[in-house]
């Protein structure tokens, strides 16, 4: 393989995470709530399935599990702001602090734990044939673990469901108008704790992606802000889970760049390299917010509590 | 044959009591007009029907089977469909995507199936509509058919709708009541809710007059008149006429000179205005809405950029002043907007703090003075009867109508000497109008020069003295109002320029 495309498989693994929580925040705001949780479910999934996989040995209840606790917290968020209508902001705030003293918590003993073998094996990169043999592109996205395929297929599938089917359409008027979706008979607390809990569980997902896979070892905090990154893709994204696939692997390139230049002759400073991706979050932040189009607006009902009886 | 009735209905809030015992009966094609002041309760009995509240008793009955709704969705099954006065539509999506809206139909999207279906329909009752166009890029009137378009499809056959003619043209109003009695003739039942006594005569057979939650009478609309209709409304004898305060013509307070505005998009809106307004006298801004009307108050106010041109205030240029600056001027102005809250006053706070918001700054010291405020409030509660449990109630509770008066009394508190009021009559019931024209004319009477923005063309020709009207950004004319009529202007309204008729500035 040559530079370029062991940089683009490097850049595709690192954004995998990133895919994941992206997607699971597009999904949650999309039903028009905003979780700033992300980070901390990631967080609750990589510890829960990195403790489940090193139990069992099983890659599938490892995933499952990592689920799971993603959307036990996503379920925190959606009691305090479906149900009681708390400020959403400062939930998912709350939401993020407790995913990180939760995983220390049970993470403690897990220090140093490497993944099983057996788990390992499971996702070692596999090529897709036909696919594998297009130049440059073909080894970096198709030759790669069965988790990475996973993503592909989740943004694909969620893309599909959002534009091209009817609880697809319901969903975005839950979030751009619940009153609209009310009138229409559309079950707005079904809808939304759906889709919070479906958010919570793909967040979990790209948790785990980091412990069990991409370290693969517990390490306290192995989400280091990506959450956080994540949040931001949504916006880069405009919400289109087909854009999140392009913004996740371009920040996951950022995100490896350091390691791909100490290679090379190129001379820059690693703390400049790490602080990279945020700054170039904060510079999307601001391209994206200028280009001020109905399109790539956010969901109108966003941050919004629905109360049916409110005038 | 009776469709729908209801039966001894209740519903209180807390300790209001918004409907008590209110019995009401609609039959196959019929329109049924529902008449009543705000707060009256319409909209509660309404929203009762179409499964957004749960009566506290009483019964609904569809086809004499007695229904009980605990969802929006009970009552699209009954055949209910409510078009409601903000309209529920999802800015985003198109047209035919809002009206599949939350239908249980298969996983996938069948779009052309569906679209003969709706096209069916739009046929069948002359609605002009294209279903790709995206809700955000459609005028009110095609928003309203379209509304009406999403209940048909749903199959109702029992149509509500609350104050559909408030935002219309002229025009538009017309091609919505042949859409009523086409919807009349098809056997369908009509609930029209309206403050407007002329449209209610018009259209509808039977009238239900409601007053403070309560059925007044039932009547035959040939057998009545608006007098007698607005009597029963207001609950005691009122008198209809809207005066015309004829006053000597005094000197010019504002002169605009070829203004011109662009919004944030760089297009312009005001593409060049000139006209003068004199003290003691009342011109009036016609237009669809949209216009302009709301770039040019705030264009005079100070709060929108201006491209180019002049605004004299007593011969003093206003452009490139700030609103601060200009409020201590003498200039005043009240822009109700559609959800009447949103523009000049806090939502969470009450009266007295509501009127503080305009004073504070007068006043010395670091600490707040809240004493001329408190007196302010009560005069204002006082002169305008505005129902509040207290000064310091949070406004939001209010009545729409309230909350008006508390704005408008505010500005006219200030004595201003120009007074830009915009809507000041939304939504308000006939018995508020006319107490609003009534300071109108009070402040005209003091030389006060007043510009007038308003959709009820009826009442801009009655009250005012010249009309201006706007289409696109452009002035199409100014005509005098005791001259105009209704056909005209909403001629000009629609962009046909006509020769500014005699008079027009010698009034």
């Amino acid at each position: 393989m040559d530079f370029m495309t062991s940089f683009l498989a490097a850049a595709v693994v690192a954004g995998t995470p990133l895919l994941f929580a992206t997607l699971g925040e597009i999904i949650t705001e999309r039903a028009g709530n905003l979780n700033l949780g992300v980070e901390g479910m990631m967080l609750m999934g990589a510890v829960i399935g990195f403790k489940i996989g090193l139990i069992t040995g099983n890659p599938i209840l490892a995933l499952l599990a990592a689920m799971f606790a993603g959307s036990m917290g996503a379920l925190i968020f959606a009691v305090l702001t479906i149900s009681l209508r708390a400020n959403q902001v400062v939930s998912g705030l709350a939401l993020t602090i407790f995913g990180t003293g939760f995983s220390a918590f049970i993470g403690k003993d897990l220090v140093g734990q490497v993944t099983p073998n057996a788990i390992k094996l499971f996702f070692k990169p596999l090529e897709i044939p036909g696919l594998a043999n297009i130049p440059i592109l073909g080894k970096a996205l198709f030759s790669q673990d069965l988790f990475i395929y996973l993503g592909y297929l989740t943004a694909i599938i969620l893309g599909i469901y959002l534009y091209k089917t009817r609880k697809g359409l319901n969903l975005i008027a839950v979030g751009e108008n619940p009153g609209a979706a009310d009138a229409a008979s559309i079950n707005i607390t079904l809808y939304k704790y759906a889709h919070v809990l479906l958010g919570g569980a793909l967040c979990g997902l790209g948790g785990v992606y980091l412990s069990l896979v991409y370290v693969p070892a517990w390490q306290e905090n192995v989400t280091a802000g990506r959450g956080w990154i994540a949040v931001a893709l949504v916006i880069f994204a405009a919400w289109n889970p087909f854009k999140a696939l392009v913004g996740a692997y371009l920040f996951g390139g950022m995100d490896i760049i350091g390691f791909r230049l100490q290679g090379t002759s190129i001379q820059i400073s690693q703390y400049f390299i790490d602080m990279l991706p945020y700054l170039v979050t904060i510079a999307v932040l601001v391209v994206v917010s200028m280009r001020k189009s109905k399109k790539n607006a956010p969901p109108k009902g966003l941050g919004v509590p629905y109360f049916r009886e409110e005038r | 044959m009776t469709y729908i009735s209801m039966v001894n209905i209740t519903k209180t809030f807390g300790k209001v009591t918004a409907n008590k015992d209110i019995n009401l009966s609609v039959d196959k094609g019929e329109i049924h007009a529902l008449l009543g002041e705000n707060g009256a309760g319409k909209s509660t009995l309404m929203n009762m029907l179409s499964g957004i509240y749960f009566p506290d008793s009483g019964s609904i009955f569809i086809n004499q089977t007695e229904v009980k709704f605990n969802s929006p969705k009970d009552s699209i099954q009954a055949g209910i469909g409510m078009i409601h006065q903000h309209f529920k539509l999802v800015e985003v999506l198109s047209a035919q995507e809002n009206i599949i809206l939350g239908q249980q139909m298969g996983f996938f999207l069948n779009k052309k199936a569906i679209r003969n279906k709706i096209l069916e329909i739009a046929q069948k009752f002359q609605l002009d509509i294209d279903l790709g166009k995206k809700v955000y890029e459609m005028s009110v009137g095609e928003k309203q058919n379209l509304e009406i378009l999403k209940v048909l499809y749903r199959g109702a056959k029992i149509l509500i709708l609350d104050e559909p003619t408030a935002v219309l043209t002229p025009q538009e109003t017309a091609k919505l009541f042949k859409i009523m009695r086409r919807m009349k003739e098809e056997g369908c039942a009509v609930i029209f809710i309206s403050h407007k006594m002329n449209e209610v005569m018009e259209i509808s057979d039977k009238i239900t007059v409601l007053h403070k939650g309560q059925t007044v009478a039932t009547l035959e609309k040939n057998m009545t008149n608006p007098q007698e209709l607005t009597e029963l409304m207001v609950g005691h004898p009122v008198d209809l006429s809207i005066k015309r305060l004829d006053r000597q013509r005094d000197t010019i307070t504002l002169k605009v000179r070829d203004l011109k505005v662009e919004n944030n998009e760089g297009i312009e809106v005001l593409k060049g205005l000139n006209f003068d307004l004199y003290a003691g006298e009342i011109l009036s801004i016609a237009g669809i809405a949209g216009s302009g009307q709301k770039e040019l108050c705030e264009a005079i106010a100070g709060l929108y950029p201006i491209k180019s041109g002049q605004i004299l205030f007593k011969e003093e240029n206003l452009v490139g002043k700030n609103p601060k600056e200009i409020i201590a001027k003498g200039v005043s102005m009240s822009f109700i907007p559609e959800d009447r809250l949103g523009m000049g006053l806090v939502a969470a706070m009450g009266i007295v703090d509501n009127v503080l918001l305009k004073q504070y700054q007068k006043e010395k010291g670091f600490f707040v003075d809240r004493k001329p405020a408190v007196l302010k409030a009560k005069e204002i509660i006082k002169k305008l009867d505005v129902q509040t449990p207290g000064i310091y109630h949070p406004i939001r509770d209010l009545s729409g109508g309230n909350i008006q008066k508390v704005l408008l009394g505010r500005e006219l508190d200030t004595n201003p000497e120009l007074l830009i009021t915009a809507y000041p009559v939304r939504g308000l019931d006939i018995n508020t109008c006319h107490k609003i024209y009534d300071l109108l004319n009070e402040e005209k009477q003091k030389g006060v020069a007043i510009l007038y923005i308003a959709e009820d063309l009826d009442s801009l020709i009655a009250l005012s003295d010249r009309i201006l009207v706007l289409s696109n950004g452009e002035i199409t004319g100014v005509v005098d109002a005791r001259k105009a009529t209704k056909e005209q202007i909403g001629l000009m309204m629609l962009g046909e320029k006509i020769k500014e008729t005699e008079g027009a500035y010698a009034v």
